[in-house]
């Protein structure tokens, strides 16, 4: 498939909000349950604001998607059947209780509806929802692509687990600056999550990888016109200059430039940003906490081009000569 | 239930583009809007078809035969392009199963190409829409034109017939029973979408010729005695007449 850099920026972009996002509620959670000392409500306010610019610049990446942008409110419509109508429908819902999340933090508004017990905080039960909504969201994102069964490579589990896997160690990476800013006593916790779920995230995308590269295609060109002979060579695709066939399936790059791509985003990903915390934890350096984040998001940029450049779909069996 | 459709005949396509062109000529010229082009008259030309034809090369000289083989929408039972769609612009149409865009409804985000495994849909540059073949819906069902019109753009245009236009359903129809008795297929029936387009193969007429019909038995040069192929008979022409 050809890659398209609104997509990627989408993908990309609203995975490490909403990982920020899990990291935060997450956070709550771990004070709630007494792991980790009381933060300071601001750092919820402020992650939940950074948080909310991902999703909302990921969105309006996604707009240059779109040949009708301004018709992009139709897209609700079809939830019942479409993936990518439920996303349209989730991403705006998340959104909206993110900034109701940040928003009744940064005023404090911590009130306890059921006596004492802090489960039953406002703030506890919005960032409930939120992150029930958040992997709500990953699993819309993944299944965009998942459902597609012609797209052998996207059609596996390991998809929605990957963008969720993806999604939440950017996000944790995202978290660690901000924490070493504003709830130092904690930054333990986020870098040590953040480096965990890397590697848990390393290990999927390898497995897809993996699966990816086992892959026997089930069409043929011989079964693609229907003729059973072992030597077709085609002649002539019904177009001089190429068609919107000959574009948006294909990436348009060598084999060589697909695999070094691929060796880049598994390097920029995964070993280099958890190199840069420990670093980062090891000096006391906030620098590294940054260079971590920046790293691994241009590795996810490469590992989404990847994941769009390596998915060959069926319908190429009819452009043999590209 | 209707389900229209084509039956392309691949034994009998020659490939001359007169269904590109004439489909080409009907779309562009619809109520739907044209069908735009890009560089026309310049290098690289592209533009937006519903139909093209393609062409295969089976086998390797001298025992190789060019194989001409037109590719547009295949109005599948089970489309799955159709449920992909998130504003509900692609639909199937309950009467007579023809799968179309709705042009005002459509966001251009290109997911139902993705989702069709023939690559039968093409994006617009210039109207940013999705557009695919529509089976002429604006012909079959128009009371302007005399009845024998009545047809897709292709189906009238093809020189060699080879295009014939039914209901798959009626088992009586043109299309159908030249489906079952013709060998129609259909295109990769391994996803089970089920496209109501069919293609009848190529078809091979051989004829085994015995040796004894190449010497006719009422050869002239046979009666005047001066033939030097005579087998000396009796042979199947010496009992019958034909």
């Amino acid at each position: 498939m050809h890659p398209a850099f609104s997509v990627i920026f989408l993908t990309t972009l609203i995975g490490a909000g909403q990982g920020l996002f899990l990291a935060l509620f997450f956070s709550q959670v771990s004070v709630v349950t007494n792991l980790i000392p009381q933060q300071d409500s601001h750092f919820y306010a402020v992650g939940s604001l950074i948080s909310v610019l991902f999703l909302v610049v990921g969105l309006f990446a996604s707009f240059f998607h779109l040949g009708h942008p301004e018709r992009a409110w139709r897209s609700a419509a079809m939830w019942r059947t479409s993936w990518l109508s439920r996303e349209v429908i989730v991403l705006p819902m998340f959104t909206l209780t993110v900034i109701i999340y940040g928003a009744l933090h940064y005023f404090g508004f911590h009130k306890n509806l059921v006596g004492a017990n802090p489960v039953s905080d406002v703030t506890f039960i919005v960032g409930a929802i939120g992150a029930v909504l958040c992997f709500a969201l990953f699993i819309c994102t993944g299944m965009i692509y998942a459902c597609l069964k012609f797209l052998q490579e996207w059609h596996t589990v390991l998809t929605p687990i990957n963008f969720t896997l993806l999604g939440m160690a950017s996000g944790y990476m995202l978290v660690t600056p901000l924490a070493n800013f504003s709830v130092p006593g904690n930054l333990n916790y986020y870098a040590d999550t953040a480096i965990i779920l890397t590697f848990i995230a390393f290990i999927f995308r390898v497995a897809s990888l993996v699966r990816n590269r086992r892959l026997k295609p089930k069409s043929t060109l011989q079964s693609a016109i229907g003729v059973r002979h072992s030597n077709i060579q085609q002649k002539a695709q019904g177009a001089m200059g190429g068609s919107f066939n000959t574009r948006e399936f294909f990436h348009g790059k060598s084999a060589v430039f697909v695999k070094n791509v691929k060796w880049i985003f598994l390097v920029l990903t995964f070993p280099l940003p958890a190199l840069l915390v420990v670093i980062g934890l090891v000096s006391d350096l906030s620098y590294f906490f940054y260079m971590a984040f920046i790293l691994q998001y241009i590795g996810l940029l490469a590992e989404r081009w990847f994941f769009f450049a390596q998915a060959n779909h069926p319908q190429n069996l009819y452009y043999q000569t590209i | 239930m209707t389900q229209l459709a084509l039956v392309i005949d691949l034994n009998v396509c020659v490939g001359c583009h007169a269904c590109v062109t004439s489909c080409k000529q009907w779309n562009t010229s619809g109520s739907a809007g044209s069908m735009t082009d890009q560089r026309p008259y310049d290098k690289d030309p592209t533009g937006t078809f519903f139909n093209r034809v393609q062409s295969f090369e089976v086998g390797e000289f001298p025992s190789a035969e060019m194989m001409h083989f037109p590719k547009s929408c295949l109005h599948c039972e089970d489309a799955p392009c159709v449920p992909v769609c998130p504003t509900g612009a692609s639909y199937k149409r309950e009467e007579d199963g023809i799968v179309l865009v709705d042009y005002d409804k459509c966001i251009g985000c290109k997911y139902c190409s993705w989702a069709c495994p023939y690559g039968a849909r093409e994006f617009d540059e210039v109207e940013k829409v999705m557009k695919k073949c529509t089976l002429c819906v604006d012909r079959v069902y128009n009371m302007n034109l005399p009845e024998s019109e009545r047809k897709p753009a292709c189906v009238i245009s093809c020189p060699t017939s080879a295009r014939i236009f039914g209901d798959v359903h009626d088992p009586d129809s043109d299309a159908s029973v030249a489906i079952r008795e013709s060998g129609g297929y259909a295109l990769m029936p391994e996803w089970g979408t089920q496209p109501a387009n069919h293609y009848l193969p190529r078809r091979k007429n051989k004829r085994h010729i015995h040796e004894d019909e190449l010497v006719r038995v009422d050869n002239p040069l046979k009666k005047e005695g001066e033939s030097q192929t005579d087998q000396g008979g009796p042979f199947l022409e010496d009992v019958t007449s034909w």
